[in-house]
């Protein structure tokens, strides 16, 4: 199983937001996208995830195409969509947002081991479930955006910033969280990242996305060491 | 002899207050119908859908068919809710969606569902006048509509105005149990509140908005065979519920049941209270100066800050 993009382009509007854009990920791979803010980091999840239409080009997992499907099919099929912005439902309890991804399993007695897995990977969630997902921190919105996805079983995971906004030390809980999780789970997983240090940390292979194009594609450790990379994008 | 008169005095101050309670109770409830109908769609969709009195009259002229030919109230009243259900699906399928699908950027985004909901509403009233004619038509009630007897005098408020009180309480239940309480209610509100994030859950957002608009419609058939032994069935029979519906649903914020329940109270109590203490002649006047006092107030309505978006 892995995940081929292939010269995919895409419009946000009137202007390309991503153009030819090419790369792989294999099975059990965690592979960060990072670039600037407007480089179309969201704009490429949000195609494979089906929310938005391409221009050209492919994008496949598993060998099925993934472009024109509806996001509810792609994501009862195992790819999942951490949108970016805390991605609750505010409104809604801990307890009800972390029900929405099991709703449509038919496997119940699953979605409960499920839901008890994620409760013990971030025990704050177990503590807030009668909350309105609205009163958690930046941090506790962030583990039940990605706890409700684990609740689906997923095989591919697209994460939009989860670092946005949090302390740092929260960050490395999450960071840490998902190189886990990747680990424990044989989760494959893109990483859509500003925080391009710490994502490419904890990544197996990074891509380097600048206004819409791919300017490099290495494993994480090279990116991490290339002087280029470092001055261009990680800023020191 | 002064006291006695006094006392009948009171007496007649006391039942006109009763009186005034009960009428707005039960005249609020029919309110309160049309305005979750409104809301239901409005929160799922953000659009005030006009044709809900279009399509309410319509199901409430089913309802008149069925008394016709089996002389059973409660079977039209069946008759209309189902078929309420199934002509709000309907629409929201194969009018709602195609026009959502079609009209997706510019300034008309805005405009051109309600302006459909408007067209469809002329539409559903000129095939009802086809089909039905335009006179005046009437259902009885299964009860008495007489005034009944408190504190030894006859109130304006009858028994069927007590049975219109439990129905529309049963339903406001059922449907707070269905919000909360349900898994289908769940995914009711989370593709109300977030269409996007319940599609990355894997909710058929879709599907569930169609549902909603059938709950909708149901409640909207509802009101229409819980109105029409009151007044009398014509095309347009159910604007002015349509009006005050739409008011008591933006006094209640537009977001909540709750909010849609209160509103109409809200709403009804006014109109009541105005017309029988102050002049008959603040039927109309009343709805318009709530709806524009609480706009100019609390334009986010009376129970949007702490109520809104709860089921």
């Amino acid at each position: 199983m892995s995940l081929v993009v292939e010269n995919l382009t895409i419009d946000h509007g009137a202007i390309r937001a991503i153009s030819n854009v090419s790369f792989k990920v294999a099975e059990g791979q965690l592979a960060a996208i990072i670039g600037a803010n407007g480089a179309g980091k969201t704009t490429l999840l949000r195609t494979l995830s089906g929310l938005k239409e391409s221009v050209s080009g492919t994008a496949s997992w598993n060998g099925e195409s993934i472009l024109e499907k509806k996001p509810e099919d792609l994501a009862r099929s195992g790819i999942m969509h951490v949108s970016d912005g805390k991605s609750v439902i505010a409104e809604l309890s801990v307890k009800e947002n972390l029900a929405l991804t099991g709703l449509w399993r038919k496997d119940k007695k699953d979605v409960a081991a499920a839901t008890a897995e994620v409760v013990e990977l971030f025990p704050i969630l177990g503590q807030r479930m009668a909350q309105t997902a609205g009163s958690l921190s930046g941090g506790e919105r962030q583990m039940l955006a990605i706890g409700r996805s684990l609740i689906a079983r997923p095989k591919l995971l697209l994460l939009d910033e989860p670092s946005l906004g949090l302390a740092p030390l929260i960050v490395e809980q999450i960071f840490q969280a998902i190189k886990d999780l990747v680990k424990r789970l044989n989760l494959t997983v893109v990483l859509v990242e500003q925080n391009a240090m710490g994502a490419l940390k904890i990544a197996n292979e990074g891509i380097v996305l600048s206004l819409g194009s791919v300017v490099a594609v290495d494993s994480a450790q090279t990116l991490l060491n290339d002087p280029a990379v470092r001055t261009a994008y990680l800023g020191y | 002899m002064i006291q006695q008169f006094a006392l009948l005095i009171w007496g007649i101050e006391m039942s006109e207050f009763i009186t005034a309670v009960l009428i707005s109770l039960s005249s609020g409830a029919i309110y309160a119908l049309m305005s979750i109908a409104l809301v239901l769609v409005w929160r799922s969709t953000r659009v005030i859908n006009f044709a809900q009195a279009g399509q309410a009259v319509l199901t409430t002229y089913i309802g008149y068919d069925i008394v016709q030919k089996t002389g059973s109230y409660w079977i039209a009243l069946a008759g209309a809710v189902i078929s309420g259900a199934i002509i709000g699906a309907v629409i929201d399928r194969f009018f709602m969606r195609p026009i959502f699908k079609r009209v997706n950027s510019g300034p008309i985004v805005m405009i051109a569902p309600v302006a459909a909901t408007l067209g469809l509403l002329g539409i559903i009233q000129a095939l009802i006048g086809f089909k039905w004619g335009l006179t005046n038509q009437s259902i009885e009630a299964p009860v008495s509509t007489n005034g009944i007897k408190v504190l030894g005098s006859v109130i304006a408020f009858s028994k069927f105005n007590l049975l219109v009180l439990v129905f529309v309480s049963i339903a406001v239940l059922l449907l707070t149990l269905l919000f909360q309480r349900t898994n289908i209610g769940l995914a009711l509100r989370a593709s109300a509140y977030s269409p996007e994030i319940a599609r990355l859950s894997g909710i058929k957002v879709d599907t569930v908005r169609t549902l909603g608009w059938a709950i909708a419609g149901a409640s909207g058939g509802l009101a229409g065979m819980l109105y029409i032994p009151g007044a009398f069935l014509y095309p347009n029979a159910m604007d002015l519920l349509l009006v005050f519906g739409f008011i008591a649903a933006v006094i209640g914020g537009l977001e909540s049941l709750f909010g849609a329940v209160a509103g109409a109270m809200v709403l009804a109590f006014a109109i009541n209270f105005a017309t029988t203490y102050i002049s008959p002649k603040l039927f109309f006047p009343t709805a318009f100066i709530v709806l524009v006092l609480v706009l100019l107030v609390r334009p986010a309505g009376l129970f949007a800050a702490k109520m809104s978006r709860r089921a």
